[in-house]
């Protein structure tokens, strides 16, 4: 369960990326991947940022823990940290304005799990040195422990101490998931981003990689965010849910509140999409017209509205501000008070 | 009388490390008009029951044994036997059976029209002259509901959107008016509110064209939404079968209880439930009952003896020996 203690807060972030154009390479437009995102985590909490290709949510993971440069804004991350001089607590620090120095340590508290294990994982490197290296490299023991250390990861994800001594290419998808989770664990972190870690895998091995993801954060205190599109799994996780649509968050709510009562237009609609496995459930689809607009000319006004079945004029003109509508559930949507949107899954027979 | 009934088929794999049973005795069968749902993960054989159906089964697979029987107006043909390249396929494939695959970007041309690309099975197929073909071929992506067909006839599949171009291929599936539509993962590569476009439209088009339907994938609720009937693979072998509502409200197999069980459900916070275990290796499987590792109901004769599918309630058929 998540604790008081705040772990990481984001303001205001902004990945824009350049298109250029023409011998000189002149900028002649940008790409707004991530457009102005707010939030938080806080320790032990499950965050669960959702949305559909190109919304953006993999370059907002990805430039929180700084894998790619901020263009504008602030990630500030509660670190624990013992001083020379013997003062220990709580620090705030920038992650967005940390030296290459100070860097490297704050990837002791923050680690990625990616979704293809085929492709971050090494293929020419053993499991022991793959979940190894990190204490190589941060050169928190030596070799001898090491061996032991890795030991141990391997078996709290559920493999044997003796894959160590093997390659990835000889395990399953799930098994290189788990090699994965353990490489990310490695550290000790606080906060684990996890970018689609199960929608490679299989239905029967996906709910058991997530079932140790859970049991992972009991046991090491984990924080996630946690990105994908699986709004099924995200029921079944989260603490809380943000919905991501064209670079900005449209809505952020505590995950029961917000698959009972979606307050954005957008949410609903992408839950109604979801094919429920029940013969005797039928959505009532709400059909979005036409695809996600462009993030180069993102349509003015609010970003939904030229698929937005409840569009008024001032949608088309005024950006929507995100308004908290009480229990923590912020919607960016000027009508979110007057819609009476409902999560629409009804049983037929 | 089935349209397409699959009797004990074997397709298997002749590897330098040996001979991988992908699929392994399958059978079923499929009624005119009728969508068939086939269930299961990846390496179970689902795609490659299709491949055999269709004689694309590339080297070093081969079809075994068994029989693929095609009722062609009233005159049973056996696909399995018919040379992959020869007259007789050609004119089935495409034609009378045709294919929608998880990837329109792989399984276009793109140099190509989407345009060209649907006249071309026009041409050869229904014999038709270069104008008649263009004609009936915007027909076509106006059904699909792709807006101004005309301009977008001419364009090539990378400038449209990943919807757009799966739509394309629907088209170009259902321009011959098959009696058979093979669909591999429709929708498997698609956003989920792009997804609920092409099923909405797939629906749609199930009631305009009276097509039947075999419909592969391992998304349970897109089968719950369009198929009447569903086979459940495991490893190369059907292990449940029966209509949608029998399989989703009361599945017999453990295997099939398990994946059930194991999809975390939107409706409602259900928790995760996994099946434990990993599918066995290809080269090396038990030699009972292929579940038997995982199976959390196994007993002494699973692990010696392979079940057969049996009939053990009206029109639903399990192979497992909880049901002997």
């Amino acid at each position: 369960m998540p604790t008081e203690s705040m772990l990481l807060e984001v303001k205001n972030l902004k990945k824009y990326y350049p298109i250029q154009k023409g011998l000189l390479r002149r900028v002649v437009a940008y790409v707004k991947a991530v457009d102005g995102i707010d939030l938080s985590l806080r320790e032990g909490e499950v965050l669960s940022l959702v949305g559909e290709s190109g919304c953006g949510k993999t370059t907002a993971g990805r430039t929180i823990l700084r894998l790619t440069e901020p263009t504008e804004g602030e990630i500030i991350l509660y670190v624990y940290r013992k001083e020379a001089n013997g003062a220990e607590g709580y620090q705030k620090i920038n992650v967005n304005a940390a030296s290459p120095k100070l860097m490297k340590s704050l990837r002791r508290d923050m680690q990625i799990i990616y979704q293809d294990p085929n492709s971050s994982l090494n293929g020419r490197m053993k499991v022991g040195s793959i979940v190894g290296e990190p204490l190589y490299i941060h050169g928190v023991s030596k070799a001898k422990e090491r061996e032991e250390q890795v030991r141990d990861l391997l078996v709290a994800v559920g493999m044997r101490p003796d894959h160590m001594k093997r390659y990835p290419h000889e395990f399953s998808g799930g098994q290189r998931q788990r090699i994965a989770i353990a490489r990310a664990l490695t550290l000790k972190p606080r906060l684990i981003i996890a970018d689609e870690p199960v929608s490679g895998l299989d239905v029967s091995v996906r709910a058991q990689v997530l079932q140790l993801l859970m049991d992972l954060q009991d046991k090491f205190r984990l924080s996630y965010l946690f990105i994908t599109h699986d709004l099924a799994v995200v029921r079944n996780i989260s603490h809380r849910v943000a919905v991501m649509y064209l670079g900005k968050i449209v809505e952020l709510a505590p995950a029961e509140e917000l698959f009972n009562h979606p307050r954005h237009p957008y949410t609903e609609a992408l839950m109604s999409a979801v094919p429920v496995p029940n013969p005797d459930y039928r959505t009532k689809r709400i059909l979005l017209p036409g695809d996600v607009p462009s993030p180069v000319n993102p349509p003015l006004g609010c970003r939904f509205h030229p698929r937005c079945r409840y569009v008024k004029e001032v949608c088309k003109t005024e950006v929507p501000a995100q308004r908290e509508l009480g229990g923590g559930h912020l919607v960016s949507c000027h009508f979110a008070d007057e819609l009476h949107l409902e999560m629409r899954f009804r049983r037929i027979a | 009388m089935p349209l397409l009934e699959v009797k004990e088929l074997r397709t298997y794999f002749y590897t330098e490390a040996g001979i991988v049973r992908a699929v392994d005795g399958f059978s079923f069968a499929i009624e005119p008009e009728q969508t068939l749902g086939i269930v299961g993960e990846s390496g179970c054989g689902k795609s490659l029951t299709a491949l055999s159906i269709l004689g694309l089964v590339s080297r070093p697979g081969k079809i075994v044994s068994g029989e693929i029987l095609y009722n062609r107006q009233g005159k049973i043909i056996d696909l399995s036997k018919l040379n992959p390249k020869g007259k007789q396929m050609r004119s089935i494939r495409g034609n009378e059976i045709a294919m929608i695959f998880q990837e329109p970007m792989t399984s276009m041309d793109p140099v190509y029209t989407i345009g060209d690309q649907i006249m071309e099975t026009l041409i050869l197929h229904q014999h038709l002259d270069k104008k008649q073909a263009r004609k009936r071929a915007i027909e076509m992506l106006r059904e699909v509901k792709i807006p101004l067909p005309e301009q977008r006839a001419n364009e090539y599949p990378h400038q449209l959107s990943g919807g757009m171009r799966q739509r394309a291929m629907i088209a170009m599936a259902l321009s011959c008016n098959p009696s058979l539509v093979i669909a591999d993962e429709p929708t498997t590569a698609l956003d989920v509110t792009i997804q609920a476009q092409v099923l909405d439209l797939m629906i749609d088009l199930k009631a305009e064209f009276r097509s039947a339907i075999i419909l592969i994938t391992h998304d349970l609720g897109v089968v719950a939404e369009i198929a009447n009937e569903v086979v459940v693979m495991y490893v190369g072998k059907g292990v449940e079968k029966s209509t949608v509502s029998n399989v989703f409200h009361s599945p017999k197999h453990p295997y099939t209880q398990g994946l059930m069980d194991s999809i975390p459900s939107i409706t409602a916070p259900s928790g995760l439930r996994p099946i434990e275990g990993v599918v066995p290796d290809a080269l090396n499987l038990p030699p009972g009952c292929r579940f038997e590792p995982r199976c959390p109901r196994a007993m002494k004769t699973c692990k010696t003896d392979a079940p057969l599918l049996k009939e053990v309630a009206p029109n639903h058929w399990v192979s497992c020996w909880l049901y002997e």
